[in-house]
């Protein structure tokens, strides 16, 4: 288990390649890899992720240990970056190893979930006509509340 | 005490931390909020819905029910978005 933030830009592939490397016999690989967006109708030209160095670590590390125990995984790992990144580059990694796939899938949806609200990082969208922060969405605390009762606040 | 501030909540008060003394007898959370609330006009609007205003105590994040007695360090700000 291990959890990185950095602002350094990662390559989902090779990352995820060298996670399964000591665990190819497992079964079950799941990940989910985040970019930055935009579309047509809401342009971005870059994203700014302010955060809380040491509650995000901590957080985070709660997450993939819980969704370890819960889900009985092999091994879960997730990248998480910080400062400002361009468009269409890669924001967050999450991976894990389990037997079975809906163990995997689950692990990965578990961290995720919790990750987008209780992870202290904060979205600020640069696009033409100058900056604004992403408001947290009621979605992401309901898709966060089918998995309760957490551990973590 | 140390409070920091994050996000839009740094943005508009316009510092990312100060040292604050506040009186004894705020003792939790919701009280600190309310102080900080009345001692500045920015702050008052940026807690006025009190449900956006996340914290953490010491690198914990508590609810607002939380005791604050020996804290050095508490983190402001409003809903995070990660991932």
């Amino acid at each position: 288990m291990w959890v990185r933030l950095q602002a350094e830009i990662f390559s989902p592939g090779a990352e995820i390649e060298a996670f399964v490397t000591h665990h190819k016999d497992a079964g079950a690989v799941a990940s989910f890899y985040g970019s930055v967006r935009s579309t047509p109708e809401h342009p971005v030209r870059s994203l700014h992720l302010e955060h809380y160095p040491p509650l995000a670590r901590k957080q985070i590390e709660t997450f993939v240990k819980e969704a370890t125990e819960r889900f009985d995984l092999i091994d879960a790992a997730v990248i998480h970056r910080f400062g400002t990144l361009a468009r269409g580059e890669p924001i967050v990694l999450a991976m894990t190893i389990a037997h079975h796939r809906q163990a995997a899938l689950d692990g990965v949806s578990y961290i995720m979930d919790w990750l987008k609200t209780e992870a202290p990082f904060w979205k600020r969208e640069q696009g033409p006509a100058g900056h604004t922060w992403i408001k947290a969405k009621r979605s992401d605390d309901d898709a966060a509340a089918r998995w309760r009762p957490p551990t973590a606040k | 005490m140390q409070i920091m501030y994050f996000a839009w909540f740094r943005e508009r008060l316009n510092t990312g931390s100060e040292h604050v003394e506040p009186p004894a007898e705020i003792s939790t959370v919701a009280s600190l909020i309310d102080w900080l609330a009345e001692r500045n006009e920015v702050a008052a609007e940026l807690f006025a819905d009190r449900n956006i205003v996340r914290v953490a105590l010491d690198e914990q994040m508590v609810s607002h029910d939380a005791p604050i007695s020996g804290v050095r360090m508490v983190a402001i700000f409003p809903p995070m978005t990660g991932g």
